[in-house]
């Protein structure tokens, strides 16, 4: 039996550790949830032809006016037909996607890392830390976050960056809140202390223990946060505080929409239409991304 | 008035969902008499608890199903019974206890009102209000709480009380059969042996048929007058207690499980624990479910079913018996 | 086998309350064992009774409220921070619930190994996986199981990743709490006879914290019996189940079912009432609400933790006036 502990362990025997990358292992289980691969195709997709926008139809289509082509109906040359000023609606769409998309994602994981950050040192922290952070957040959130959003942007001007802080600043107490009940459940498990018992750093048991085991919470909450910041964004333009009209940003292509809602619906269904689609596959995807991280749930 | 209760025959259940088909429990037949205690041991995974289940016709309404076998309570087949039936026999004639006190009582209702919410449905004996209260205050001076304490919610109880509560409210309607799902799992020790007592106490004063589902040996040998021996959902041994403590001949499972707990008496430095775990309960090897693990296992027992020997009272699911002295092979049942 | 003269383990006077709402909770209250090294001190007591209180605040997993713990004669809670993470390698601790115990989004070699590459006790990666296949040898493990997920693995292949996480820094110290509760009796046999074969093995100190009395007779050489805080009754495991003195100690051995049908019929001595409560517990015998023996005394004053018979030691007022008179 003395044998046993100092026995060698050979080359060969170390090759069992040759783990199987951890991108490809969450690659290969995501590859399995059908649903999940359509929301990341139509992601990619939207995204393409976001960053391609400027050679499938050039920005001036969006902007240039032409009255004798108002309210024109989808055809093979306005595949998405015009607005009230005679713009191409799909080269809107097309171009909105760009300042939509940005704003969505930056702010959703800009949200996403500080809320992280804050909720899971309040949480594992917890104590006066805690008491102190929480009830300044619960100050924050009795400001309606519309109007805080306003106020921001009117004290620093419109502008995209300006939105996404706006935007951020105002998500950040609710993702808080979020990510610090998950890290008190997670914290009080057993191999939490199992680490501190081994000497592991506070800072390694945050990022490495704890985080990890609430990724889930922060995947669900993170995409559902995009659709909902993008929507936030039309609100602020529709506010006339958010991106400067000409320029097209789904939001408020819906809204300016509304006018002719009964004699061109399309005007909205289009931009409508792509902000669903965007939302959904957003979510799918992230639904499935959970699921694809979570070993528990691997067959 | 017939002196058996209660007889289960070739009873299986099965867990199914759209990847697999558990057999959780697979031709098991036992008998109980009135007033007699039936000790079910087994280990996590066995199959006790689904018997007791399938018994109550509890089982989950869409996976769990009962493919064969007939349980005839007091003469009557419970598998073809309807629910309105069941719903009659259940909690009046047939009682179960569950392991958890803490989630087996409604923490927003006085620990009162839900023996007696019990004892209006089952009113065979057309009791009015007053007589119920009166039959509540009973049942917990019975159990050993002042009746006082009726008002109570659940909460203000401590785990042994819990359970002296859920004890008193399946002994409210003085049911034929008690089925104790490891009813002290929970508790201390201290409190085990207080709780052990007077279920040993009040099944005697009240002559109860019980169930006593659980998987210390202990216990079993503290309360039960026969016992059956569970794995991997088969019966495996059944017989008097007496023939299970003190009778040399066991099946190889029961001698494993005897020599896996620590003697108090004797200081040994080894146990001889069972190798091995239970198998895939979705994926039974073909022969002895035991074999895999099964010290005395030869090349049938991997692949045929062992008969069962009878001496007596005594019976054994293992071929090893097998002309051995007065051992009797049956014929199967199936 | 000759007495070490520094034990391995000592505490003096060892306390911690916790703050509850409607004062403190004396969880653990004038603690003071001792353990030599290569033994096994069992800890034996109710639920409440702050067996497992005793074995964080020993490992410094909970800062004790005051008093001194020994390791090899030096007193760890006045230990730095960086003295303290060298002192946490000699003193590890094995948990209850093989379920919680283990981070769930690792791998179980990543579980082992996780301690050696936090504490750098291995020069590279490699050599901690090799370690690694090393431990997993040595508590039976097999090594297929290297990449698998925790929740694959039934509850004893769990703790054995436990006791493997906890062997990886060469520990001289290990408080086992509750390893075996959570396990079926066939699998608890195996991990009893695993841990005994290890401390054989690598002579290691256990302090074994459990509720089941058959189960630390059988792995322990002496035996505290602890009730709300305090520590009744020590001795060596055979002496304290034949001549259990403290009145505490007689109920609870009494109580445990027997595996036998002759005992059936034997009157079971069973205490009345429960645990009381252990906040702020004020002064005298805090078993003396449910003891049979209560005299005045025992509600006023709390009792001598004195030595009854040779290493035999019981605080109880009657067995101490019972010696004088």
């Amino acid at each position: 039996m003395s044998g046993r502990i100092n026995s060698a362990a050979t080359e060969t025997e170390v090759l069992i550790f040759k783990k199987e990358n951890r991108l490809k292992e969450i690659w290969r289980r995501l590859k399995k949830d059908k649903l999940a691969l359509a929301g990341l195709f139509l992601v990619c997709f939207f995204i393409i032809m976001a960053i391609f926008a400027e050679l499938i139809v050039p920005y001036a289509a969006a902007v240039t006016i032409n009255p004798h082509n108002r309210l024109a109906r989808p055809t093979n040359e306005f595949i998405f037909g015009t607005d009230g000023f005679g713009r191409d609606l799909f080269a809107r769409c097309l171009h909105g996607a760009r300042v939509s998309l940005s704003i969505g994602f930056i702010t959703a994981i800009a949200t996403a890392i500080a809320g992280s950050i804050i909720g899971a040192i309040v949480g594992y922290v917890g104590g006066k830390l805690d008491d102190i952070v929480m009830r300044a957040l619960d100050i924050f959130s009795a400001i309606p976050s519309i109007l805080f959003a306003m106020a921001v942007v009117a004290a620093m001007g419109p502008g995209i960056f300006n939105i996404c802080v706006a935007i951020t600043v105002t998500s950040i107490p609710g993702f808080v809140r979020i990510v610090r009940s998950a890290v008190l459940g997670i914290a009080e498990q057993e191999y939490i202390e199992a680490c501190r018992a081994g000497g592991t750093s506070t800072a390694r048991i945050l990022f490495r223990h704890v985080l990890p085991n609430a990724v889930g919470t922060l995947i669900v909450n993170t995409t559902a946060n995009v659709s909902q910041m993008i929507l936030t964004a039309a609100i602020l333009s529709f506010l006339g505080l958010g991106i400067n009209p000409p320029q097209p940003e789904w939001g408020s292509l819906v809204s300016e929409g509304r006018e002719f809602l009964r004699t061109a619906p399309h005007l909205t269904l289009f931009p409508g239409l792509m902000i669903c689609l965007a939302s959904f596959a957003i979510s799918v995807f992230g639904d499935g991304l959970r699921d694809a991280l979570d070993p528990r749930l691997r067959t | 008035m017939s002196e058996n209760l209660l007889t289960v025959k070739n009873l299986s259940v099965e867990y199914r969902t759209d990847l697999e088909t558990v057999k959780a429990v697979n031709n098991i037949s036992f008998t109980l008499n009135r007033g007699e205690t039936l000790g079910l041991v087994g280990e996590t995974g066995a199959g006790k608890t689904t018997t007791a289940l399938a018994l109550m016709r509890l089982l989950p309404e869409y996976t769990g199903r009962i493919p064969n076998g007939e349980i005839i309570f007091d003469e009557k087949n419970l598998v073809t019974a309807s629910d309105a039936e069941m719903r009659m026999i259940r909690g009046g004639r047939i009682a179960m206890i569950f392991q958890d006190p803490m989630t087996s009582l409604n923490p927003v209702m006085s620990v009162g009102d839900q023996i007696s919410e019990a004892l209006e449905f089952h009113n065979e004996l057309k009791r009015n209000k007053e007589e119920i209260g009166k039959r509540v205050d009973e049942v917990l001076n019975m159990v050993g709480i002042p009746p006082g304490r009726k008002y109570d919610y659940p909460h203000q109880f401590s785990g042994g009380m819990k359970q002296r509560v859920v004890i008193a409210m399946a002994l409210a309607c003085e049911p034929d059969l008690l089925i104790a799902d490891e009813p002290t799992t929970a508790l201390d020790v201290t409190i085990q042996a207080q709780v052990i007592n007077m279920i040993r106490e009040l099944r005697d004063r009240l002559g109860t048929a019980m169930i006593m589902i659980t998987h210390d040996l202990g216990i079993v040998a503290q309360t039960c007058d026969n016992v059956a021996v569970m794995y991997a959902g088969e019966l495996i041994e059944v017989g008097t207690a007496a023939d299970i403590y003190k009778s040399g001949d066991h099946h190889p499972y029961t001698a494993g499980l005897f020599g896996s707990i620590p003697n108090l008496k004797t200081r040994s430095r080894r146990l001889t624990p069972i190798p091995g775990l239970m198998p895939d309960m979705s994926n039974l090897p073909p022969g002895c479910s035991f074999s895999p693990r099964c010290p005395n296992r030869n090349e049938l027992c991997e692949t045929t079913r062992s008969s069962i020997y009878r001496n007596g009272t005594h019976a054994v699911n293992c071929r090893l018996f097998d002309g051995r002295g007065r051992w009797i092979k049956e014929e199967k049942a199936q | 086998m000759s007495q070490p003269a520094v034990p391995l383990i000592q505490t003096k006077g060892l306390k911690k309350y916790f703050k509850v709402r409607g004062g403190l909770l004396h969880a653990v209250d004038d603690v003071n064992i001792t353990i030599p090294e290569r033994k096994t001190l069992g800890v034996v007591g109710e639920s409440g009774c702050g067996k497992t209180t005793l074995g964080r605040a020993i490992i410094r997993l909970l800062e004790p409220t005051s008093g001194e713990v020994l390791f090899k004669g030096e007193n760890v809670l006045k230990y730095n921070r960086g003295k303290m993470r060298d002192a946490r390698k000699k003193m590890q601790i094995i948990f209850q619930d093989p379920y919680s115990s283990i981070n769930p989004r690792m791998s179980v070699s990543e579980i082992i190994a996780e301690f050696m590459i936090v504490n750098k006790t291995c020069e590279n990666r490699k050599a901690a996986l090799q370690r690694t296949v090393k431990l997993m040898d040595t508590v039976g493990l097999a090594r297929r199981y290297a990449n698998v997920y925790p929740h694959e693995l039934d509850g004893g292949r769990r703790q054995r990743i436990g006791i493997a996480r906890a062997l990886s820094l060469s520990p001289e110290f290990i408080v086992c709490d509750e390893p075996v509760s959570a396990l079926d009796v066939s699998i608890q046999a195996q991990i009893l006879n695993l841990l005994m074969d290890l401390q054989d093995e690598l002579g290691l100190t256990y302090m074994f914290i459990t509720h089941d009395l058959s189960v630390v007779k059988h792995i322990s050489d002496e035996i505290v019996v602890m009730y709300l805080g305090h520590v009744v009754e020590q001795a060596s495991s055979n002496e304290l189940f034949e001549n259990p003195f403290h009145p505490y100690t007689k109920a609870l051995l009494s109580a445990i079912p027997e595996p036998d049908i002759e005992m059936r019929n034997m009157p079971i001595t069973v205490i009345k009432g429960e645990v009381t409560s252990p906040i702020n517990p004020g002064s005298g015998c805090r078993f003396a609400a449910r003891c049979d023996y209560v005299m005045d005394i025992c509600k006023r004053e709390t009792p001598v933790f004195s030595e009854h018979k040779p290493d035999h030691y019981v605080s109880c007022w009657k067995l101490h006036s019972n010696m004088k008179g």
